[in-house]
C-alpha cells in the first residue's frame, strides 16, 4: 500500500496502524474499549462466518426482460472480487440480489450463516445521503445497530477522518459535492464493521486522488478481513484491486477467474475484447 | 342601474374603507373583547393542531410506507375526509359530548376543549393525507438505503418525520388554516357564548346576521392578518432552519 498526498494524513496514519496491527480483524477499533456492535455479533468475530457465499442458478427478470440467467458461483473469504462488465449487464442487479434488496426469480444464494442479513453493508453507485449533516448520516446506521449516541457520533466521526471528511462533519450532506458523497457514503457503510461490504462503483465521480483514497481505504478494510465485492468500470482499478474477477456480460456469468489469470488473458471472447475496449454492450 | 342599487354599492365601499379604520382602531386601542376572542381563536386552533398533528404525521408517514391489503381504500377515505364539512364534524362532536352522549358525563360541551377536538377531527384527516403524500416521495428515494441499513417501515417513520421536517412545515400550516378559518365545527360545539367560548369566526358570523358589517369585516381582517403572521413566522423559521440543514 502506497501513501498518497490525498489521503489525509491522520486518516492515513490510522488506516497504516491499523493494517499493521496484529489480528487487526476488526475495522475501526480505534478505541480501546469493545463496542456493543461486536458483543451483538453485528461483525463475524467468534461466531461462524457467513462466507463462502454460494450462488446457484441465480435468475431475475424485471417484466419480460431477463436481467440475469443462470448465474452461479461461490464467494469465499479473501480478497476483492470484482464484478466487470459493460453497461447494463446486470451488476448492480446482482450485488442487489446478493444484499437481499431484490428477490430472485429463480435460484438461490446461500450464505454460511442464517443472520447474514445484518453482516453486510452496500454503497449504492448512486449513494442516498439523507437529509441531514455529515456526522449525522455517518451515525445513523450505528444507531440503528444499537450503539448509543455518543459511542455513535464518536465512531461516526473517526469514521469520516478516514475519509478525509472530519472537517466537513457539520455540514448538510446534500450540500457536499458528489465525490464528497460518495466518499461519505463509503464511510457510512464501513462504520458498519460488516463481513461483507458490496461497492457499487464507489469511485464512479472521484477524482484521481480521491479514488486512489478510496482505493487505499477498500484495501485496508480488505486486509482486515473484510470481504469487498464491487463493481467498477476503471480496468486499472480493477487490476489495482482485485482477487479475483467476475466477467458479467448481458445477464450471463461468463467467468470468475483469479485476476492475475484474467488480465493475462481471459478465457471467454467476450472477456478479451472488454479488455480491449472493443465490446459493447 | 337604479339608483338604490348605486347607493348600495357606494354603501359597500364605505364599509370596506370603516372596515379597515375599525380594524384599525381595534387593534390600536387593543379592544380587550377583541384580544381575548383573537387570543383564544389562536389557543383553540394552534392546540388542535397539536394534537391532530401528534396523530396525523405518523399515520401519514406510517401509510407512506406500508404496503398492505386495503391501502388504497384507506387512502381514498382519507382523502375523502380531508372534504369534510366543518359542520359535519361538528355535528359528530356534538353528539358524542351531548348530555345524552357516551361522552356526556365529561361535561365538556360548550367548552374551548370541545371546540379543540372538533378542529383536531377536522384536520387530523388532512394533516395525515398531506404528509403522506408528501412523505412517499422521500420514502420511494430512502426505501433501498434504509432497508439496507436493516431499518424496517416502523423504524422508517421517524426517519421520514425528521428528514421531511421542512416539507411537513408546509403541511401543518395548511391545517392550521383550514382549523382558524372554520367556523360550523366551532359554532356548534362551543355554542359562541361571549367572553367563553365566541372566537374570531363565529363572532364575525355573529357580526354579520346583526348587520354591523363593518366590525364583522374588521375582525375578518384581522383574523387573515393573523393567519398571514403566523405563515410568515412559520416561512421565516423554515428557511432559516433549512438553510442550516441543507
Ligand atoms: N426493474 C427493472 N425493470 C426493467 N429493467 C431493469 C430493471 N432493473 C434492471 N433492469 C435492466 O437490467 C439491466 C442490468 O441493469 P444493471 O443496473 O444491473 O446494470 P449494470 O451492469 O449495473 O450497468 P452499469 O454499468 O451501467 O451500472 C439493464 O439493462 C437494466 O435496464
Ligand atoms: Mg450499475
Amino acid at each position: 500500500m502506497r501513501a498518497t498526498e490525498s489521503l489525509p494524513r491522520k486518516g492515513l496514519r490510522h488506516v497504516m496502524a491499523d493494517l499493521f496491527r496484529p489480528g487487526g480483524a476488526r475495522i475501526l477499533a480505534r478505541t480501546p474499549d469493545p463496542s456493543p456492535i461486536h458483543g451483538r455479533s453485528r461483525i463475524g468475530a467468534g461466531t461462524g462466518g457467513i462466507l463462502p457465499l454460494r450462488v446457484e442458478g441465480l435468475c431475475y427478470r424485471a417484466g419480460a426482460v431477463e436481467v440475469l440467467r443462470e448465474v452461479g458461483f461461490t464467494l469465499e473469504k479473501g480478497g476483492p472480487s470484482l464484478i466487470i462488465g459493460p453497461n447494463g449487464a446486470g451488476k448492480s442487479v446482482l450485488l442487489r440480489l446478493l444484499h437481499r434488496l431484490l428477490r430472485p426469480s429463480a435460484g438461490q444464494i446461500l450464505w454460511g450463516t442464517p443472520e447474514a442479513a445484518r453482516r453486510q453493508a452496500m454503497l449504492f453507485q448512486r449513494p442516498v445521503l439523507l437529509r441531514r449533516s455529515v456526522l449525522a448520516n455517518a451515525a445513523y446506521p450505528l444507531r440503528l445497530a444499537g450503539l448509543g449516541r455518543a459511542e455513535a457520533m464518536a465512531r461516526a466521526r473517526a469514521e469520516l477522518a478516514q475519509v478525509g471528511l472530519d472537517g466537513l462533519a457539520d455540514r448538510p450532506a446534500r450540500r457536499l459535492s458528489g465525490g464528497e458523497q460518495q466518499r461519505l457514503a463509503l464511510a457510512r457503510a464501513a462504520a458498519l464493521q460488516p463481513e461483507v461490504l458490496f461497492l457499487d462503483e464507489p469511485c464512479a465521480s472521484l477524482d484521481p486522488a480521491a479514488t486512489r483514497a478510496v482505493e487505499e481505504i477498500v484495501q485496508a478494510l480488505a486486509a482486515r478481513g473484510t470481504k469487498i465485492v464491487m463493481t467498477t468500470h476503471d480496468l486499472g482499478q480493477a487490476r489495482r484491486l482485485a482477487a479475483e474477477v467476475l466477467f458479467l456480460h448481458r445477464g450471463r456469468l461468463l467467468e470468475q477467474t483469479p485476476a492475475a489469470r484474467f488480465f493475462a488473458g481471459p478465457e471467454s471472447a467476450e472477456a478479451r475484447a472488454f479488455l480491449r475496449g472493443e465490446l459493447l454492450w | 342601474m337604479t339608483a338604490s342599487d348605486t347607493n348600495c354599492q357606494s354603501g359597500r365601499v364605505q364599509d370596506l374603507a370603516s372596515a379597515f379604520a375599525t380594524a384599525l382602531g381595534l387593534v390600536a386601542t387593543a379592544d380587550p373583547a377583541v384580544m381575548r376572542i383573537l387570543l383564544l381563536s389562536l389557543r383553540v386552533s394552534l392546540t388542535a393542531l397539536a394534537l391532530a398533528a401528534l396523530v396525523g404525521l405518523p399515520l401519514g408517514a406510517l401509510l407512506a410506507v406500508a404496503r398492505f391489503p386495503g391501502r388504497q381504500a384507506v387512502l381514498v377515505a382519507l382523502n375523502a375526509l380531508m372534504g369534510l364539512p366543518p359542520v359535519v364534524a361538528g355535528l359528530l362532536i356534538y353528539l358524542l359530548l351531548s348530555r345524552a352522549g357516551p361522552l356526556g358525563p365529561l361535561g365538556l360541551l360548550f367548552t374551548p376543549t370541545a371546540m379543540v377536538i372538533a378542529q383536531a377531527v377536522l384536520i387530523a384527516p388532512i394533516l395525515a393525507a398531506l404528509s403522506r403524500q408528501v412523505l412517499e416521495g422521500l420514502w420511494e428515494e430512502y426505501a433501498e438505503q434504509l432497508r439496507s441499513f436493516g431499518a424496517g417501515p416502523w423504524r422508517a417513520v421517524p426517519t421520514l418525520l425528521w428528514d421531511g421536517r421542512f416539507a411537513l412545515m408546509t403541511v401543518l400550516l395548511a391545517g392550521f388554516g383550514r382549523a382558524a378559518a372554520e367556523v360550523g365545527a366551532v359554532m356548534i360545539v362551543g355554542g359562541n357564548i361571549e367572553g367563553f367560548t365566541r372566537v374570531m369566526t363565529t363572532a364575525i358570523a355573529l357580526e354579520t346576521s346583526k348587520g354591523d358589517l363593518p366590525l364583522a369585516l374588521a375582525l375578518g381582517l384581522l383574523l387573515m392578518a393573523i393567519v398571514l403572521a403566523v405563515n410568515a413566522l412559520a416561512q421565516g423559521l423554515r428557511e432559516a432552519a433549512a438553510e442550516r440543514a441543507g
